[in-house]
């Protein structure tokens, strides 16, 4: 960066400083989707205290707000009554549904500087594919990952496999799967091979295996979907066929929330979750523990999955100025590189990584950046307007192909006929 | 079969029963009073914590949830107690032309409460800019078909000559309410005091949907916003979270087991 | 001027009285339940409005829309297998539970307190509780049935236990509800009846058919109209426990119309879908006049 660009920072930054303090202090509602406090709240507190102590007519107040399904919910029914907060990450797939209801400011409209140009730019292109369209910016990345597969390697040990090869094929973890699945006597399984959660939010999970399929799920104007495409076909009864057929995963829906637990325990010797829960395992885990990339079929691959920073629309120049101005003290470089390391979630910006705390972090950690290799193989995660009725589709259609409900391709005809009635109000 | 034999599988039977009713319960104890370790294993060495309960309540902003419902169940039942005691007076005492239908209006309520409403009760309190506030939860609560009701029938007990000799010493409508009526419907104040308390400490939906913030948030909302996870749940202090909300209500049950339970029968329906 | 006024105008400011005394419910009552009531029929002939394009009228879309929505129809199907279950194993084990407690039972007071307890609970605390006795593996629940012998049951993951397992949250919570009510209900049963009929030897069974039961027939309408009424509302575990999953099997009338409303804002279809919610309720409002008569409890 040169002198100029430098001093520009330095005086936007000054007259943003000055003009925001001419008003009287501006007090910024920010929704952070929390469900578990603990730890986490505790570093959200921190950041607010931290940007109120450099911007001192700025105070933050991080309201708390469940998980992220309740969190757009939340978001959506304040900002309706008129009560909007100012600022708020939510999954980078509900920017449709923000826009289609004309909540969120795009954010390259109020950040227009030279270095606000060159900080958009500053992240990840696997993160901005759900931050991004009709050639506007709507959400900045901030805790976002992808999902990667866990094993344990005492279990490996003890099943004879190579407790530091993790299965790099389908085929290979299928016949991993029947290794490491261990019955008693009585046929009952003590230790299963693999679990892919399946329970609220099915279809991120299942997009990792169309991902290695070869199958993309929407277009980048979220107006169509491809549900019913022989490819996703082929990858749901995968899917359905790890618990039905290779009895390598436990039948029915498994949870999301007691998937971690399940492997604590040693119910499972491999797990597939998102990266964000890497702080969690690294605690909790009583055994040796492996981190890699999900294995291939035709290639690799895992959607983006988490949240971004929206800006909402308050009609408060003020309080968008000094919300844009938290979003831009979430996004450095050295908090990127710090949230990262608090929690698991991939550091959204290449440079976060080159800064000191990270390169030791990842030099003691190796897993750590695991899910960052991973990102050149990534897609954008499934996003289309009407996003909660769109993945509602999916969702249940896969539910029914897990639970033996439904063949496969009736499953998938079924979603893909419901959610083209949903976008068909959506196409010009 | 014998009598004594009866007797004997009867005796056995409800106990079986009574075990089986009080296993969630006892399990939860179990799992909210021992480290996260033996939340699943059960030894009787195990160690006994409040280590649960601890973090649980430094993780949410408990405290303030449980200062929310307090404000909001004694809000409600004040509410309550003014505005059914002169609907009720009204509809027992007063003549009160087309009463009748007026009456048959208000027990509508007891089939559709404000939560099957759940959109346009929302949409009005929009309009009212209620949402995210204590009074906008409780608001919809506050003429209670249920109430008015209970009431109305304990007022027509009430022998007429008490409220001729009080209007005779020149006491107005409301003095005769609150010198004659109040007294005499003690106990049934008593009564539906408990069963307004029991219902709106548990209330869920109209209150998730409703409130937005921590400020306003009941406990029910904040044990739910608690309890859902994007990361893995902890069993332990999950169970000692549920146990937590429900706490005083469950005290107050245990030191007034009686007059709770009477209360429920006086009241008929909650 | 005369000391009273007119005896017309006397009775004309006794009308106004009264009405003002009943103007602060009727004004809420109007509010909350009875326009909002009127207003989701109204609606439910509109589009949703999307950004700035209004809402059109449409007719019978909605209804239309309804019609050939499977969830729609798992949901009421639930709904009524929900309400035919819990109802009638709720009163039965309500009257089980009485009948032991009232009688001269070793450990009285510690059973009442075992069958009443889970009614205090919020619904969501008992919900957050019966997850963990449910989770796979080692959930408590499995770990007896694997003490017997028995596999491994996924309960809210499959979708031919899901809606059970939620069934058994409701009758666990209601029963020791409706206990209490059965309880009074045979205090009033006159002891010289059970007296005359042992003299007659009659059997225990006769004794319940001929007598108690035919005594407690008001308390078991009254108990299974409310229970009716609620199983029409159930919401709070869906929401704590399944999300409605998996594939819709847990999904309930009322649950769906907060999913339709406050998750995809599609608020024409809400309307519609409470409609229906209202069309049953006043279904089963119907069959109390018929079952009890208006006389009975609500004078």
């Amino acid at each position: 960066m040169n002198t100029i660009a430098r001093l520009t920072i330095a005086a936007s930054l000054a007259i943003s400083a000055f003009g925001v303090s001419a008003a009287s202090a501006t007090e910024v509602t920010f929704y952070y989707p929390v469900a578990v406090g603990g730890p986490i709240t505790k570093i959200i507190d921190g950041y607010a205290a931290e940007f109120t102590k450099a911007h001192p007519d700025i105070t933050v107040k991080p309201v708390y707000t469940g998980s992220y399904q309740d969190s757009v919910v939340k978001a959506i029914t304040a900002a309706k009554a008129g009560n909007a907060p100012d600022i708020a990450i939510l999954l980078s797939t509900d920017m449709f549904t923000l826009i289609d209801n004309d909540l969120i400011e795009p954010i390259d409209t109020l950040a227009k500087s030279e270095a606000d140009h060159e900080w958009l730019k500053a992240f990840y292109p696997a993160f901005m594919e759900n931050s991004q369209t009709g050639g506007h910016t709507w959400g900045i990345p901030f805790q976002r990952s992808t999902i990667v597969q866990y094993w344990n390697k005492d279990a490996f040990k003890a099943a004879g496999l190579d407790p530091d090869k993790a299965p790099g094929s389908w085929d290979e973890m299928v016949a991993m799967g029947k290794t490491l699945t261990k019955r008693d006597d009585s046929g009952t399984v003590t230790q299963w091979g693999l679990e892919i959660p399946s329970s609220g939010f099915p279809y991120w999970l299942f997009q990792a295996l169309t991902t290695q399929n070869g199958a993309i799920l929407a277009n980048p104007e979220g107006t169509k979907v491809a549900y019913n495409d022989p490819k996703v076909v082929e990858s749901a009864q995968f899917f359905a066929d790890l618990s039905r057929k290779y009895d390598v995963m436990p039948k029915g829906i498994i949870d999301w929330g007691t998937t971690p637990k399940d492997f604590f325990e040693g119910k499972t010797a491999m797990m597939w979750t998102t990266t964000g829960n890497l702080t969690n395992v690294r605690k909790n885990a009583k055994f040796a523990f492996g981190v890699a990339a999900l294995p291939k079929k035709v290639r690799g691959g895992s959607p983006t999955g988490g949240g971004n920073i929206y800006i909402f629309k308050t009609g408060d120049k003020a309080k968008t100025a000094a919300a844009l101005e938290f979003a831009r003290f979430l996004s450095t470089p050295e908090r990127a590189a710090d949230w990262g390391i608090a929690t698991g979630y991939v550091a959204t910006r290449p440079d976060a990584w080159e800064t000191e705390a990270m390169k030791k972090y990842v030099a003691d950690f190796p897993a750590a950046a695991v899910a960052r290799d991973q990102l050149k193989d990534a897609v954008a995660e499934l996003s289309t307007h009407d996003n909660q009725r769109v993945t509602k589709a999916l969702n249940d259609g896969l539910q029914a192909v897990l639970t033996g409900a439904k063949p496969a391709k009736d499953a998938m005809d079924q979603a893909q006929a419901e959610a083209t009635r949903i976008l068909s109000a959506y196409q010009h | 079969m014998s009598d004594r034999l009866f007797r004997l599988l009867s005796t056995l039977g409800a106990w079986v029963f009574g075990l089986v009713w009080a296993l969630p319960l006892l399990y939860a104890l179990w799992a909210a009073f021992h480290p996260s370790a033996f939340a699943t294993h059960f030894d009787i060495s195990a160690p006994v914590t409040t280590g649960n309960f601890i973090r649980a309540w430094e993780a949410a902003p408990f405290a303030r949830y449980f200062l929310n419902t307090v404000m909001l169940v004694i809000g409600i039942m004040i509410g309550q107690f003014v505005i059914c005691t002169l609907a009720a007076f009204a509809l027992a005492r007063g003549k009160l032309f087309g009463g009748e239908i007026l009456f048959a209006l208000i027990l509508v309520q007891l089939m559709v409460t404000p939560d099957v409403l759940i959109m346009e009760n929302y949409r009005t309190l929009q309009k009212l800019g209620l949402i995210d506030t204590l009074t906008g939860v409780g608001l919809p609560y506050v003429a209670s078909a249920f109430g008015i009701f209970l009431l109305r029938q304990t007022f027509k007990s009430i022998p007429k000559e008490l409220d001729d000799a009080a209007r005779l010493e020149g006491a107005s409508t409301l003095q005769t309410i609150w010198r004659v009526y109040l007294p005499l419907a003690r106990p049934v104040y008593v009564a539906y005091g408990l069963v307004s308390i029991s219902y709106h400490w548990n209330n869920f939906l109209w209150p998730l949907i409703v409130t937005n913030s921590t400020e306003t948030r009941p406990l029910t909302v904040g044990l739910q916003v608690f309890a859902s996870v994007d990361q893995g749940i902890d069993w332990s202090v999950i169970c000692a979270a549920a146990l937590m909300t429900s706490a005083p209500l469950m005290l107050a049950f245990l030191l007034f087991q009686r007059a709770f339970i009477q209360s429920f029968l006086r009241a008929g329906i909650r | 001027m005369s000391p009273h006024p007119p005896r017309q105008a006397r009775t004309i400011n006794v009308h106004i009285q009264g009405w003002l005394l009943a103007l602060p419910a009727i004004v809420l009552l109007a509010a909350f339940t009875h326009i909002p009531g009127i207003a989701t029929i109204f609606d439910s002939f509109y589009a949703t409005p999307h950004g700035k394009r209004p809402a059109a009228f449409v007719g019978w879309a909605q209804y239309q829309t309804m019609w050939t929505d499977p969830i729609a129809w798992t949901a009421l199907k639930n709904n009524l297998l929900y309400a035919l279950i819990t109802v009638p194993l709720s009163i039965g084990l309500a009257l089980a539970m009485a009948l032991w407690v009232a009688g001269r039972i070793k450990g009285r007071s510690a059973l009442r307190l075992a069958f009443f307890t889970p009614t205090i609970l919020p619904m969501v605390a008992a919900a957050n509780i019966w997850i963990f006795f449910y989770t796979p593996d080692y959930g408590l629940l499995n770990q007896i049935t694997r003490a017997f012998g028995g596999g491994s049951v996924n309960w809210l993951g499959d979708p031919s236990t899901a809606l059970p397992a939620l069934m058994a949250v409701t009758v666990w919570k209601e029963a020791g509800f409706f206990m209490i009510f059965y309880l009074a209900a045979l205090q009033q049963v006159s002891p010289t009846l059970y007296e005359a009929a042992r003299m007659e030897n009659a059997g225990r069974w006769t004794i319940f058919r001929r007598i108690t039961w035919p005594l407690v027939m008001p308390t078991t309408l009254f108990v299974a109209v409310n229970a009716l009424i609620n199983a029409f509302r159930v919401v709070d575990q869906v929401i704590a426990m399944t999300g409605g999953g998996p594939n819709n099997a847990t999904t309930l009338l009322l649950f769906y119309i907060y999913q339709v409303g406050f998750s995809f804002w599609d608020t024409g279809y809400a309307a519609a879908l409470s409609a229906l919610l209202l069309a049953l309720l006043g279904l089963v409002s119907m069959l109390q006049f018929a079952l009890l008569g208006r006389n009975v409890h609500y004078r």
